[in-house]
């Protein structure tokens, strides 16, 4: 009797389960849409885009097959938004630069906020214990406070470019960084360090080639957390770049708006799916870093 | 070895501290300190006391409104996507830990939307919006109550798959026996939900409100790019309203300024409030 109850209980499990699967497949299908729907329009013509946005073509359905393949015809244009696309934007450079600040920025993150975590979390001095709590208190303070002084300073400073940036990440990101790098620096028995100075290593030694390589982990989560938000940001480089001579993807996207008032749809569509692709790519490479880092990052944070 | 150390404080704490006090430390006591001036640089300024702050709501002696509009449009569209983005994450968790096929897919896709960059993400929708809108000759921006939902939509699409994460993560860190004990002892799949899933589950949900409290008050990119704070400012969250107040009118950056100083003293009322409730709840642990 008992058997047969499991056996009922495994069935009656399972159906539910391919129906759960079916829903889900459908619902996924439907959160990625916005992003096919973009692709599709992407090799349209304008005039298309806003008329017929959910079809490839320009006549619908019901008129008739003959009529519908005919009216793909009419509305596809090839490559011709993509190449519009890159020439209003200079696509090119613009990722060039979101390249270069994002690598450079989460390089010197990790590396200068970790060095500075170490040394807070086994030095007790009244300015450790002052800089932790700077630390601590940056990170709820919102963007919009600093924005004004910020730009302004680093337009004095000689610092309205990609390399100067750096700098401004570096400052604006290290509270959360050196919060999360101390957070399991404290974690980390103190006996292998000292064993390392007594034979001989120098602080710096110590660092680089015993806590380094034991704080990894945390280095890879900070490194992604910093990067989707470096990658993605709009304001700061908006205001802090000289944006006539550099801007990052997000804000070349944002400019092809305002430079012209009214938005050629087709180029638009081609640059978000331009602009997408790399996440995208960089998304499916490293889908597990990522999810575990963003888990780390918002419980810890 | 905190001796040795010393010697070599610069090179662990300069580069950071310099960068620091250039990113944060001097444009915040400057910043605060700019609230109490009138400027346009920040080298021409001339000291005005509260002018600034008075100016917020009162401009020629008559009430002005739009901080005050932007302070509870923001407040409800925060309350708005905070229930909605932890209601469904919480339910696509729920759905997607009872161990169905394709699980892992599902949670790559529904996480996806969160890499992309809000200006991106929100022109994706602009499109779509106005498309749809279009066969009704009404554009997102006709009135504040389409923006209002088209920025919601947005932001859910944005952020459920990142809280359906942590959801899922808490699930899975409820101990298995306390369920099956549950079971044994009759309880139906609403009493097991109610009284035992969910009071285990509160660490995750005080961390899941306070991140989309925070974006949801935060929000200003998509705010920028999908509705631009249009029709006339109606649609503009707290964060667009600053910005615009500051660069948008010119010998307006002080009363921008003291904005700002509000909008941090708000955005770190929540921040203690948080922190009050999280460490509380740690020693009741």
């Amino acid at each position: 009797m008992a058997k047969k109850d499991d056996n009922v209980s495994t069935v009656r499990r399972a159906k539910h389960g391919w129906v759960l699967t079916v829903f889900f497949s459908i619902l996924s299908v439907l959160w990625i849409s916005p992003i096919l729907v973009v692709l599709l329009n992407s090799f349209k013509r304008k005039a298309y885009i806003f008329t017929h946005p959910f079809s490839p073509s320009a006549v619908s359905l019901s008129e008739g097959w003959d009529k519908f393949v005919d009216g793909i015809h009419r509305a596809m244009c090839g490559w011709l938004n993509y190449s519009n696309g890159l020439r209003k934007t200079n696509f090119w450079s613009c990722f060039g630069n979101s390249l270069f600040i994002t690598v450079g920025a989460v390089l010197a993150i990790v590396i200068c906020c970790s060095m500075c975590a170490w040394y807070i979390t086994r030095v007790h001095t009244k300015v450790t214990k002052a800089i932790y709590v700077l630390c601590l208190f940056s990170m709820i303070v919102p963007f919009q406070m600093v924005m004004f002084t910020l730009s302004k300073f680093a337009n004095i400073l000689h610092l309205s470019n990609p390399v100067g940036i750096i700098v401004v990440y570096l400052g604006f990101g290290a509270g959360l960084s050196v919060f999360m790098f101390t957070g399991f620096v404290k974690g980390i028995s103190l006996e292998i360090e000292e064993a390392a100075m007594i034979d001989g290593c120098t602080p710096l030694q110590t660092f680089f080639r015993v806590v380094f390589p034991i704080l990894k982990p945390t280095a890879v989560t900070v490194a992604i957390l910093q990067a989707m938000w470096v990658w993605n940001d709009y304001l700061l480089p908006a205001l802090v770049l000289n944006v006539n001579k550099y801007k990052t993807i997000p804000i070349a996207v944002q400019y092809l708006k305002q430079s012209h008032g009214q938005i050629d749809w087709g180029a638009m569509m081609a640059v978000l799916v331009l602009a997408i692709m790399p996440i995208i790519i960089f998304y499916v490479i490293c889908q597990k870093y990522i999810i575990e880092g963003v888990l780390a990052g918002a419980v810890k944070g | 070895m905190e001796k040795a150390m010393k010697k070599y404080s610069p090179i662990f704490l300069l580069p950071t501290m310099i960068a620091f006090t250039i990113g944060f430390i001097v444009p915040f006591v400057y910043g605060i300190f700019l609230s109490f001036c009138k400027f346009t640089t920040v080298t021409d300024w001339k000291w005005v006391g509260l002018q600034n702050y008075t100016k917020i709501f009162y401009v020629n002696g008559k009430l002005d409104t739009t901080f005050l509009h932007s302070l509870w449009y923001t407040a409800l569209f925060t309350l708005v996507s905070v229930l909605i983005i932890n209601i469904v994450s919480f339910v696509i968790a729920m759905l997607l830990t009872k161990g169905i096929k394709g699980t892992n897919l599902f949670r790559t896709v529904f996480f996806m939307p969160n890499l992309i960059g809000g200006i991106v993400l929100s022109y994706i929708w602009l499109m779509i919006f106005n498309s749809v809108l279009s066969n009704f000759s009404k554009t997102i921006v006709s009135t504040q109550w389409y923006a209002f939902w088209g920025l919601i939509a947005v932001v859910c699409w944005q952020q459920i798959g990142y809280m359906m994460i942590i959801y899922v993560a808490g699930i899975q860190n409820i101990p298995g026996e306390l369920i099956e004990a549950a079971k044994i002892d009759g309880a139906n799949s609403w009493q097991l939900l109610r009284h035992v899933t969910l009071p285990m589950l509160m660490p995750t949900i005080t961390i899941c409100t306070f991140l989309t409290l925070t974006n949801g008050f935060k929000l200003f990119d998509q705010n920028l790019a999908l509705t631009g704070g249009n029709p006339g400012k109606m649609s503009q969250l707290l964060a667009l309203n600053i910005y615009d107040t500051m660069y948008g009118t010119t010998g307006w950056q002080g009363v921008g300024q003291a904005k700002a100083v509000i909008f941090f003293i708000l955005v770190a009322l929540i921040a203690v409030v948080q922190n009050k409730l999280t460490t509380s709840k740690e020693v009741e642990n």
